[in-house]
């Protein structure tokens, strides 16, 4: 048996520098655009808020005369130039989730938070640097939508200046970045994609319809409050009766958005990794 | 350096680990010993912050992992699990680790090469093989260049050529003054590798002793005695270093003395031997006897080497 003379402790040269919140949206930029499946389904979502509004201008210009008097009336050209919101909503949504849960599908998470051990950075890096993506792409495919949609109106168009046209465009693009924000709260918060975007299309889309069904008081006192009802309230130019004002509505849908990524930032913080 | 005092971890009313006290030293590989579900790995990751303990602490360089500035630089940890994004090449996964500390690209490249990973680096590391996705997570480990490596069953999975390389590349970092600390539940894999040996089962301190007191204790030879008269045989064996033991009548389990000297005391006094063989128990065995009563999930058979085991010396 030798005994062993412990060598002087190790000393590295290599150069490195503390964590900060800085380098960690850099690291989660990295994450987000080194990985295909990211841009193909950000690529959905802009593409539909850019094209689809033009598809439907097409069909509506072309049927026009066969639309009873009462649609025609209450044609909404800047609403139908937008008309891919729905869809770039839900593929937005997923990509905000999959940001989050794509980490715990593959363990990935547990790299991250070995690197990022006081966790909370990484909630609020990955907030921003889908939400910054997502408010840069969706306001330029918003402005896209509206002018492709209003070029293939014909005479049902409606000019840039028409009154909340502005407020609808860029309220579009508002509340993407805003969904995406909310995907990535439930992927903290739920961790599995299936539970996740469950969770999103719940919430965005069905949770609309359940209140339909309720008693009209309900209805009144609760609908309006409801996430994608109160944003929506930013970009619609023809909302229902009793909806909120449109920035009142939008300061509700981001409330919901903070405190579901406070949420998800506890329990990061709680649960074991 | 690691430190844990009294770190246990409990899942409902299971103690996976259990009021474990035990240091990691620099300059040498630690082996962390235990059969599957000896908590190892719960350890593991505790000491990297990943899992809460319930009761105790565990520290590295004096500091909770939670609390250190830049932890890539001072601990690397491979994890027995897959840590790496499927979808991402081995390139950009090490890059996306290397920006949360400002390391530079020819670092990532630097890993790389050093792991062999060069000709495959661009390709997404969902397609690796298990040897190939070892060698990313040991990339991963060095990115940083740390003063501490944890490794959670580095050898898993790696094919003869990746096991010696992993040996040798921690005899290597250990030489380096670094603390290396490296889980596995074969004995013989570590025997290879350590010079200290922190042995667990059930979540619960067995061993923490130098290898070389492991081997001393499982090379003691013993000698397996039967006789009709046993009993008075036994007598005439004691003396000092000598010890037996009887599992049932007529059989001694002799330690401290050979099969000759045994044979010879019987004939000098008339007592008959029916059987007398000297046993060697290998490592494996020591290890065995050592944590057959902490084995979370037994197989058919049990083991037992026959040996007084280094239980006393931890």
């Amino acid at each position: 048996m030798s005994t062993t003379v412990p060598p002087a402790k190790y000393v590295s040269r290599l150069v490195v520098d503390p964590v900060s919140e800085r380098r960690v949206i850099t690291s989660e930029w990295l994450k987000l655009s080194t990985l295909r499946s990211s841009w193909v389904t950000m690529a959905l979502g802009i593409g539909a808020l850019a094209f689809l509004g033009g598809v439907i201008g097409f069909f509506t210009n072309q049927q026009w005369d066969r639309m009873r008097p009462a649609r025609q009336a209450a044609f909404d050209a800047v609403g139908a130039s937008l008309g891919g919101v729905r869809f770039a909503e839900l593929a937005i949504g997923v990509l905000g989730v999959l940001f989050v849960t794509g980490e715990y599908g593959t363990g990935m998470i547990r790299s991250s938070l070995t690197a990022v051990p006081r966790r909370l950075p990484v909630v609020w890096a990955k907030a921003l640097v889908l939400g910054v993506v997502t408010l840069l792409l969706s306001e330029i495919a918003s402005f896209v939508g509206f002018f492709i949609g209003q070029a293939t109106l014909g005479t049902h168009s409606v000019a840039f200046s028409a009154d909340g046209a502005l407020r609808a465009v860029i309220g579009t693009g508002l509340y993407l970045t805003v969904v995406a924000v909310i995907g990535v709260a439930l992927g903290f918060i739920i961790r599995s994609t299936a539970g996740g975007i469950a969770a999103l299309v719940g919430i965005l889309l069905v949770l609309p319809g359940v209140v339909s069904i309720l008693p009209q008081t309900w209805q009144d006192n609760i609908g309006p409050y409801l996430p994608s009802t109160a944003g929506a309230a930013l970009y619609d130019l023809h909302p229902e009766a009793g909806s909120l004002d449109p920035w009142t509505g939008f300061g509700v849908f981001c409330l919901y958005a903070v405190v579901g990524l406070i949420a998800g930032a506890f329990v990061l913080n709680r649960r074991d990794a | 350096m690691i430190q844990a005092h009294g770190l246990s971890k409990r899942y409902g009313d299971k103690m996976a680990v259990d009021r474990l006290d035990f240091t990691v030293r620099p300059g040498i590989v630690t082996g962390f010993l235990g059969p599957n579900g000896a908590g190892k790995s719960t350890t593991m990751r505790m000491v990297l912050g990943l899992d809460r303990p319930t009761a105790g602490s565990v520290t590295v360089n004096g500091q909770s992992y939670a609390d250190l500035r830049a932890p890539l630089h001072e601990v690397g940890a491979l994890l027995e699990a897959r840590s790496v994004h499927t979808g991402r090449s081995a390139y950009n996964h090490l890059r996306v680790l290397a920006a949360t500390h400002g390391i530079a690209r020819s670092r990532v490249d630097e890993v790389i090469e050093l792991v062999g990973l060069g000709d495959v680096a661009r390709r997404r590391a969902g397609g690796f093989s298990m040897g190939m996705g070892q060698r990313l997570g040991i990339a991963a480990t060095l990115l940083g260049d740390p003063g501490t490596l944890i490794l959670d069953e580095p050898v898993n999975g790696l094919d003869p050529d990746g096991i010696l390389w992993i040996r040798n590349l921690l005899k290597g970092l250990a030489a380096e003054g670094r603390t290396v600390f490296v889980s596995s539940h074969l004995m013989s894999e570590m025997s290879l590798t350590a010079e200290h040996l922190i042995v667990i089962g059930k979540g619960r301190l067995i061993a923490d002793l130098p290898i070389a007191e492991m081997i001393g204790a499982a090379s003691r030879a013993s000698v397996l005695v039967r006789s009709p008269e046993a009993s008075r045989l036994r007598e005439l064996l004691t003396g000092p270093n000598v010890t037996m033991t009887s599992r049932e009548a007529g059989e001694l389990e002799v330690v401290g003395l050979s099969a000759p000297r045994i044979g010879d005391i019987a004939a000098a006094n008339g007592i008959a031997v029916h059987e007398l063989t000297p046993h060697r128990a290998s490592l494996e065995d020591a290890f065995m006897k050592l944590t057959n009563d902490s084995i979370e999930f037994h197989g058919g058979t049990t083991v037992d080497a026959g040996l007084e085991t280094a239980r006393g010396a931890a």
